[in-house]
């Protein structure tokens, strides 16, 4: 993989990146219910001082569980929600830009969504869906014109361009989600965001759709931004891999050395929690669970913000909130602890294992 | 039999097929629904009687006919030898012509009523409701605080005050029918400005009142049409109200609500086509309306039900 070991050595500073991400914080203000208009707002913070970059046809998968902020950031980056911190594209800090600059820019980064019938309107024929980034960005394209790119853009997404006068709700998600990926594309953009793209469709439908992301990203040279809660899908297609948890970057690595040496313990919990597909290893190995649930964000643990459920934690973890640490080449981890052996994930896993041999 | 297989060229260069839209769906709904359907046909043949009936009779509503008044009972019965269809009015006057007349202003009254909610209340509520924040909360502030004045007192007031005109009735109906248009439209594209495709509109750079048009509005539609064939009898029937106080439209010009009125003052004097003819006609279109609207809804909506 050439583009992998390119990534690695821009992650050290190389060439110069396509998008590059600068402590981003997205704070959402939340009206307390049923509050009078003088009550102070309460202050969520979605996503808390994340920072990466990403080369032109880099691949970078974002991992978490639901909640970790990882639509949040997505969406800050193409702009639909509002963000603090640098966002620099192509050299250019859009989130500075003017909204006429800003919407000028937003050619260049598209998105792909979740619910793939959810993101297509459902009174627009799919030509008309298709089309509505090209002709919103440029408004005097003569319709033959149109109606050939659109064609064109379905074939390469696995569509029939006769389609064009159907309705999304004559479609099943996996064609949804090619139309949503047509839009996407049809503008050639150099940075394809990817949110769940997969998370709403079939197992064999998202391989599918997972492979055509592949080639696109190949022929195309995309860079892409491929967001999901399934670490095995993200793998799969992801040069690099930085993990979330409550808003915060927990750990950015090459996807291979993420995979193999995890350093901090919340990516080693979700490695482990990854199933294996063979029901005897599967039943044999001993599952270490993460204790407690996700702290609500609205007053999240002070420090590190995933100690209340570490097997690592210590007093130490509370005081300040953990820099991002260089582990090793292009990797790096947001705990004060990374270079010490992760302790069996505790009481939880052991009782557990107690419980299975009590039954047997 | 000689039928040609259509070559593989063939097929790929048909025209692309049309698609089935959500419209087409809920006509074959909406025609399925039998009331709703014979509903329509009695819509359409009020209408057709409403613009096109005065060709059909040699009177016109304003003529006196002296040599019946007073013997209204005895002569001016409806008849189709005098060509005299519905008979004849207190003053003598043709109430064929006259419910003719009054059936289409009361149908004007009501379609513009209707229209001015559907064009200003769908815009004010779409915009209100996209836009959001502190916006929104004076945009409804204000339909609030218009919904909590007494309109039928505002509107009489008018009428007292500048006069009756048809103008006037048009104005003052058309200042309330927005109203709770706005605040049904507002309420839908809060929930439809969250769905991805707005998002996604976004995030390709559309403009706002161009996402508002495109993708907001289309959507509201639905809805926006059922409440507006509701609306059309409410709007008649203030109309009506109006003028049976007296306060509408005035003469020669006539509405469904006055004829009724007066044909009411004169149900003791033996002439109940007078009240009848009319009273049909209003029953009739406010029925018809009621279940088309009914029919809409359930083809618009399936889900609603």
């Amino acid at each position: 993989m050439s583009v992998a070991t390119q990534s690695q050595g821009q992650g050290g500073g190389g060439e110069t990146p396509l998008l590059s991400v600068r402590d981003l914080r997205v704070t959402f203000e939340i009206r307390p219910r049923n509050a009078w208009p003088w009550t102070p707002s309460r202050r969520l913070r979605a996503v808390g001082g994340v920072s990466f970059d990403l080369a032109p046809g880099e691949v970078l998968g974002v991992v978490g569980e639901s909640g970790s902020g990882k639509s949040t950031l997505a969406r800050a980056i193409v702009g639909t929600v509002p963000a603090e911190g640098l966002i620099r594209f192509d050299g250019e800090d859009i989130a500075r830009l003017s909204p006429e600059g800003r919407r000028a820019r937003r050619r260049d980064i598209q998105m792909v969504f979740q619910d793939p019938l959810a993101a297509l309107n459902p009174r627009m024929t799919v030509g008309e869906i298709v089309a509505e980034p090209l002709l919103t960005h440029f408004p005097r394209t003569p319709r033959a014109e149109v109606r050939r790119r659109v064609g064109e853009i379905l074939e390469r997404v696995g569509l029939l361009p006769s389609m064009i006068n159907r309705y999304p709700h004559e479609f099943s998600g996996g064609q949804c989600q090619r139309i949503g990926i047509a839009r996407a594309l049809i503008l050639r953009p150099r940075l394809l965001i990817c949110d769940e793209p997969v998370s709403a469709l079939d197992v064999s439908v998202q391989a599918q759709v997972v492979n055509l992301l592949r080639e696109l990203r190949r022929d195309m040279g995309l860079a892409m931004i491929f967001i999901a809660h399934d670490l095995s899908v993200v793998r799969h297609v992801s040069d690099r891999i930085l993990v979330m948890y409550l808003g915060r970057l927990m750990e950015i690595a090459p996807a291979r050395a993420l995979v193999a040496e995890p350093r901090h313990p919340y990516t080693q919990a979700l490695i482990a929690s990854v199933p294996i597909p063979d029901p005897v290893l599967e039943r044999a190995r001993t599952h270490p669970v993460l204790e407690g649930d996700l702290p609500s964000p609205l007053a999240p643990p002070s420090g590190c913000v995933f100690r209340t459920r570490c097997p690592k934690a210590r007093e130490a973890c509370a005081a300040e909130v953990p820099p991002a640490f260089e582990v090793g080449p292009a990797h790096r981890a947001a705990c004060l602890f990374w270079d010490e052996p992760t302790p069996a994930f505790g009481r939880a896993a052991g009782a557990v294992a107690a419980a299975a041999e009590g039954a047997a | 039999m000689a039928l040609t297989e259509p070559t593989v060229e063939a097929i790929v260069h048909r025209e692309p097929p049309r698609g089935r839209s959500l419209w087409v769906d809920a006509r074959r709904r909406f025609l399925r629904n039998r009331a709703a359907t014979v509903s329509l046909v009695v819509l359409v043949l009020i209408a057709l009687f409403a613009f096109f009936g005065q060709f059909l009779t040699p009177y016109d509503r304003a003529t006196v006919d002296f040599s019946l008044i007073g013997i209204n009972a005895q002569q001016g019965y409806p008849s189709l030898e005098t060509r005299r269809y519905f008979g004849t009015d207190m003053e003598g006057r043709d109430l064929y012509a006259r419910t003719v007349q009054g059936t289409r202003l009361s149908l004007m009254i009501g379609i513009v009523g209707s229209l001015v909610a559907v064009v200003v209340g769908t815009l004010y509520g779409a915009i209100a409701g996209y836009v959001g924040g502190r916006v929104d909360g004076v945009m409804m502030r204000i339909v609030d605080i218009l919904l909590s004045i007494p309109f039928m007192f505002v509107l009489i007031l008018l009428l007292v005050m500048f006069g009756r005109s048809l103008l006037m009735l048009f104005i003052g109906i058309g200042l309330i029918s927005w109203l709770p248009m706005a605040r049904i439209a507002r309420g839908q594209t809060l929930s439809i400005k969250n769905k991805e495709f707005v998002e996604a509109a976004i995030a390709t750079g559309v403009r706002p009142l161009t996402i508002i048009l495109r993708h907001i509005v289309p959507n509201l539609a639905g809805v926006v049409i059922v409440y507006a064939t509701l609306l059309i009898p409410e709007m008649i029937i203030y109309e009506s109200f109006i003028s049976f106080l007296g306060l509408g439209v005035q003469e020669p010009n006539t509405s469904l609500g006055a004829l009724i009125s007066r044909g009411a003052a004169q149900l003791g004097n033996g002439v109940p086509w007078q009240l009848g003819f009319p009273l049909f006609f209003f029953v009739t279109m406010l029925f018809a309306f009621y279940f088309v609207g009914d029919g809409l809804r359930d083809a618009i909506d399936p889900k609603d039900r």
